[in-house]
């Protein structure tokens, strides 16, 4: 046998191997898999049924307004339609289609074989589609939130039914798995990508993932803190909202608005990151001015957290905050319009081939600059006094909606449906249906500004026949209807059958990025082997790379230990690290996410004993996973991954995905946790007088000393193991173990102790959360001592694999950090005042 | 202000749309990268930093004018938001008068109204005449109006406050002072006397509405003292006419879902009638 022979051999097996790791489950066992192309495609179709129903409502609404009457739809009805339309379209559709979307191509655009968390990317897609047609669902039974998307109290408090139990703890739990969903994204980002891709390489999708990513960490928590204390006072009678009892309804719309501005930035950087994958190919050459891209991208989501008064113009607010507001409403413009004289800068200087993706991408630079324009408008103060919550806003907000969001995201559906399915879309059918949607849009929300400016408010369902807003209101019903003729047309071209079409070239708009040297047919492994790269368009600058990869070259190239594997790089420069063994297809993820939805939508229905066991249930299934899974010893610690070097397939502490995902998810947790001190020291700020009781000093500082013990003796273990004294270790954290229990449960108790009823007043009742949310986070702490003490014990638990550790004293870190804090605040401010 | 900043933007979407057609039709690449960082720089960083610290400093210049008034009010109404109607109490040199769903103010002169909510946040709006302002529970909010012109103008609840937001409307009327002090004065006086007034106690009206100089002294719903005089019923949700109040009274809940006020369908047709009757001669 020859020498060639020898490789064409090993490459064959190398190929086999690959192809039966990477095996898709057949029949009904395909719903097991956890593989990113099918949880991407499943999360991707979805999100396109939840936007189109919700598309629906919203031509409900619009036939219900084409006339002054109420005649279609009820009152009821028409608030249930039109708080429905706006949560679904912000919560089911906007935000989840990028995490879809990115779970989907992410892997490709970085040459890995599968994202670094495939079982949590199924849990976070299952419980998404459970809680989404949970909300959904609830219109069906005359139960839908009836109280806005924005659930302002005391309304949705004091007066709505059990619609704002569906919109705070359905949405509260998508919100859940939207955080694990941009944990995943960001760790891929941070430490998936391809050997020698250092950070001015990263394709600017992959930037702007990560900045998503980042703004879905720091947005969501202040809302699920706000969701926290809502829920409270609904079932538990805690007075946070009621001004009867010290709380202030206005704390809320702070919650929110922190939450919510954000929001329209975590919308819209995802389709500026499709737009800046689209326009280069268009234009056939590089970017220009990509650090100022990323830098604007990263300013955007700085600057966004700095905006949310904008949405409280109205309320009162001194004249001083209404300035700072306004100045910083209008700055976000200068990074928005840096990112899009970017694209006009490679257009410029590109020779641009006509397309459909670009088509959209030109019809969404109009809309969206219009919407830009009125909210330069709406954002100064005097101006938005007149126009808030009217019209004017409807029309605005949709204008940036669809030209920062909708075109673009349907210009990258054109633009990656072959990358996806194999097949192109119609060209005729694409401009079909962008000249409807594009005239129907205009049609429907040009109007509106007048609307608006002539004094129609939002959110009614019937008006005067009297005062000349009919004939508008026609023509934006007229206008709805022509969108949805244009949708359909869109809808068809993507599930008409495409069989007797050819399989679509390998590059069919002759792209530079590395999504596009994925082979044709798909294989489920994704790259047959893991590039180096050298720049920032690899197809274009190493024109050898696509073969290379294809012959099984570069890293990873065969699966000899039966392990679905991805490679892992360091975080600046991108060198190889280790070796990554990514969990299988498991049914365990739907059971995990069943569970956990469970324990938030039974609430609903006052089954609080079954929410209990389903959230056990759902707890259960995520430790065995656990247990079953990750961070498993191997049989040798070394792995041949290519290219002459030879890798670790087990890594513990600041190196592993694991330690990344932790930290990024207690971030999360310390944001929701810093929204709550944020509402302590607001009520500071409105009450005249500050109440002096403070909890009992003795269980308060002894369960603070307590959990104190338990960081500490978190540390000594890690230690203690390190050096292989497995007993000792074993019984440092079961010490540990119990002081955590224990302290949380003193913590608790504490201001009980000293008399502080949670139901009385706002006081007690901040307090009672700041416990609550140290002591749910020590019962964190004790599961994962518990879970790695019994791990020691079944021996797979060892001194040089300890990756469990690291991440429970990653755990303990933050929680003490926290518990210090609250202990603080709690315990000696009032006396300080 | 609105004109000129709508003409600016008028210009930048020319300018920026134009640029980005012009880019996507040509296709011989003429702009170098150099070319093309000046425009990055320029058009999404100097024009837009200039042009919008002008329109800050302007806007932020007017605030004070639109917020504070320029001298004392001489009016000052408070006005309690209710689900789903307007509570208002006009408080002149040193007369206290209550009425409900209907704004009378003097022209020219500066007014303030105080606006409080005991039950859910609703905001105040009366689009011809100033911007809006919430009213919010635990909360007292101010907002300043001074009418230029004569007229009769629509305000309504601009915040979802439920079912019937759509319903919480109410009349303005901007007079001359001479004019207003007529009607204050009037306003302020009790009803007429009416045999009405019986059949309004007998049915329990009087438990939840005033109607002063008579029995009825309830204070949780609209004063009704002069109803007969105003241009709507239920927080303008319908004109004042007899059918329309017959309609009112007995098929409450059908015209304003939720609202506190019993649909009383199940008086004597004749009683019904009687009682519009005696409501609309309440001037």
């Amino acid at each position: 046998m020859s020498a060639e022979d020898a490789l064409a051999e090993t490459r064959r097996v190398g190929a086999e191997q690959l192809r039966a790791v990477w095996k898709r489950p057949g029949g009904w066992r395909r719903l097991s898999s956890v593989n990113n192309s099918d949880v991407g495609r499943w999360f991707a179709f979805a999100c396109l049924v939840f936007m189109l129903t919700a598309g629906v409502m919203a031509l409900l609404l619009r036939v219900e307004l084409a006339t002054p009457a109420q005649d279609v739809l009820s009152a009821r009805q028409y608030n249930q339609l039109y708080s429905l339309h706006g949560s679904v379209m912000m919560f089911l559709v906007a935000v989840p289609i990028f995490e879809a979307i990115s779970m989907l191509l992410l892997p490709a655009i970085l040459g890995a074989r599968e994202l670094p968390f495939p079982r949590l990317g199924a849990m976070s897609f299952w419980g998404f589609a459970l809680g989404g047609l949970f909300v959904i669902g609830s219109i069906f039974f005359d139960a839908a939130p009836d109280a806005g998307w924005f659930m302002y109290p005391p309304l949705s408090t004091q007066v709505s039914g059990v619609g704002s139990d569906v919109w705070l703890l359905g949405l509260g739990f998508i919100e859940i798995t939207s955080i694990a969903a941009a944990v995943e994204l960001i760790t891929s980002v941070l430490k998936v990508r391809p050997p020698g891709m250092r950070l001015n390489f990263i394709p600017l999708y992959a930037w702007y993932v990560l900045v998503v990513g980042a703004m879905v960490i720091f947005a969501f928590p202040p809302l699920i803190a706000g969701s926290l204390l809502f829920e409270l006072e609904r079932e538990l009678d805690m007075p946070f909202f009621d001004p009867t009892r010290g709380g202030d309804p206005v704390l809320w719309q702070h919650l929110f608005w922190i939450f919510g501005h954000p929001e329209v930035y975590i919308i819209f950087l995802p389709a500026i990151a499709i737009t800046a994958m689209i326009v280069p190919t268009v234009a056939q050459r590089p970017i220009i001015g990509y650090s100022w891209i990323v830098l604007s991208a990263v300013g955007t989501g700085f600057l966004s957290f700095g905006l949310w008064v904008h949405h409280m113009y109205t309320t009162g607010l001194p004249n001083i905050s209404l300035g700072f507001f306004s100045a910083a409403s209008q700055a976000v413009v200068i990074p928005t319009g840096v990112q899009i004289f970017a694209f006009i800068a490679t257009l410029l200087a590109g020779r641009v081939t006509r397309s459909t993706p670009m088509l959209f991408i030109a019809g969404a630079f109009a809309i969206f600059v219009a919407g830009g324009l009125t909210g330069v408008m709406v954002g100064l103060a005097p101006f938005d006094w007149q126009a808030h919550d009217t019209y004017f806003v409807v029309a605005h907000l949709h204008y940036t909606l669809f030209g920062g969001a909708v075109l673009p995201i349907i210009a990258g559906i054109y633009y990656f449906y072959p990358l996806i399915t194999g097949h192109m879309l119609s060209d005729t059918l694409g401009r079909w249906s962008f000249w409807l949607i594009f005239i129907g849009f205009n049609v429907t929300f040009l109007p509106m500004h007048l609307t608006g400016l002539i004094g129609m408010p939002r959110r009614v369902n019937a008006y005067p026949a009297e005062i000349g807003w009919q004939a508008l209101n026609l023509v934006s019903t007229i206008g709805a209807f022509v969108i949805a003729a244009g949708f359909a047309v869109f809808v068809w071209d993507l599930f008409r059958s495409k069989r007797d079409q050819p399989e679509r070239p390998r590059n069919p708009w002759n792209a530079g990025t590395l999504e596009w040297a994925v082979s044709v047919p798909e294989e489920s492994w994704g790259v047959r082997s893991v590039p180096e790269i050298s720049s920032r368009y690899p197809l274009w600058d190493e024109p050898e790379i696509v073969g290379r990869m294809d012959r099984g070259e570069f890293f990873l190239p065969d699966a000899p230990t039966g392990h679905r594997e991805t490679l892992i790089t360091s975080v600046l420069d991108a060198t190889p690290s280790h070796v990554l063994r990514v969990s299988g297809d498991s049914f365990v993820p739907i059971l995990a996410a069943f569970g956990l939805g469970g324990s938030f939508i039974l609430p609903v229905f006052k089954l609080y004993w079954f929410a209990l066991a389903s959230g056990l249930v759902g707890i259960a299934a995520i430790v065995w996973w656990h247990w079953t899974t990750t961070a498993q010893p191997p049989e040798k610690n070394a792995r041949d991954a290519g290219m002459g070097l030879t890798l670790p397939v087990y890594v513990s502490g600041p190196s592993s995905t694991g330690w990344w995902a932790t930290w990024i998810t207690m971030l999360a947790l310390l944001t929701a946790f810093v929204s709550l001190v944020f509402a302590y020291f607001y009520y500071w700020t409105i009450w005249p007088v500050f109440p002096e009781t403070t909890p009992a000093a003795a269980p308060h500082w002894g369960g603070l000393a307590l959990l104190g013990v338990a960081w500490g003796l978190t540390i000594t273990g890690l230690k203690l193991n390190q050096r292989g004294h497995a007993a000792s270790f074993r019984a440092a954290f079961v010490t540990a173990f119990g002081c955590a229990l224990a302290g949380g449960a003193l913590f608790q108790w504490a201001p009980f102790a000293a008399g502080m009823d949670p139901t009385v007043h706002a006081y007690p009742a901040i307090v009672f959360v700041l416990h609550f949310w140290i002591t749910i986070h020590a019962a964190l702490g004790a599961l994962m001592l518990g879970y790695c003490v019994a791990k020691s014990w079944d021996g797979r638990l060892t001194r040089d694999y300890d990756a469990d550790v690291w991440n429970t004293l990653l755990v303990w870190h933050f929680t003490l950090g926290m518990a210090f804090v609250a202990a603080a605040v709690t315990g000696l401010y009032p006396g300080a005042t | 202000m609105f004109w000129v900043v709508l003409a600016l933007s008028i210009v930048v979407w020319l300018a920026v749309i134009g640029v980005a057609i012009y880019a996507m039709r040509r296709n011989r690449d003429i702009a170098s990268d150099h070319t093309g960082l000046w425009l990055i720089l320029g058009g999404g960083v100097i024009i837009p930093t200039v042009v919008l610290s002008v329109l800050l400093v302007w806007s932020l210049g007017v605030m004070p004018t639109l917020r504070e008034p320029s001298r004392p009010p001489a009016l000052v109404v408070e006005i309690s938001a209710e689900r789903f109607w307007w509570r208002v109490r006009y408080r002149d040199a040193n007369l206290v008068v209550d009425s409900a769903n209907e704004l009378r103010l003097p022209l020219g002169e500066p007014v303030e109204i105080i606006l409080t909510s005991p039950d859910v946040i609703h905001s105040f709006w009366v689009p011809n005449l100033a911007g809006k302002m919430d009213a919010i529970p635990g909360r007292t909010t101010r907002l300043l109006l001074e009418p230029e012109r004569v007229g009769r103008f629509r305000g309504q609840c601009a915040e979802f406050c439920g079912t019937s937001h759509a319903q919480m409307a109410f009349a303005v009327e901007v007079m001359p002072r001479a004019g207003f002090d007529r009607w204050i004065a009037a306003e302020a006086r009790p009803a007429v006397p009416l045999a009405g007034a019986v059949l309004f106690e007998t049915h329990g009206c009087g438990a939840c509405h005033m109607i002063r100089g008579t029995a009825a002294r309830g204070t949780a719903g609209p004063d009704l003292t002069h109803v007969g005089s105003r241009r709507t019923i239920a927080a303008a949700a319908l004109p004042m006419r007899e059918a329309d109040l017959i309609r009112w009274i007995a098929h409450t809940e059908d015209v304003k879902p939720e609202v506190n006020m019993p649909s009383f369908a199940m008086l004597p047709r004749r009683d019904i009638e009687a009682l519009a009757t005696y409501l609309l001669a309440l001037k």
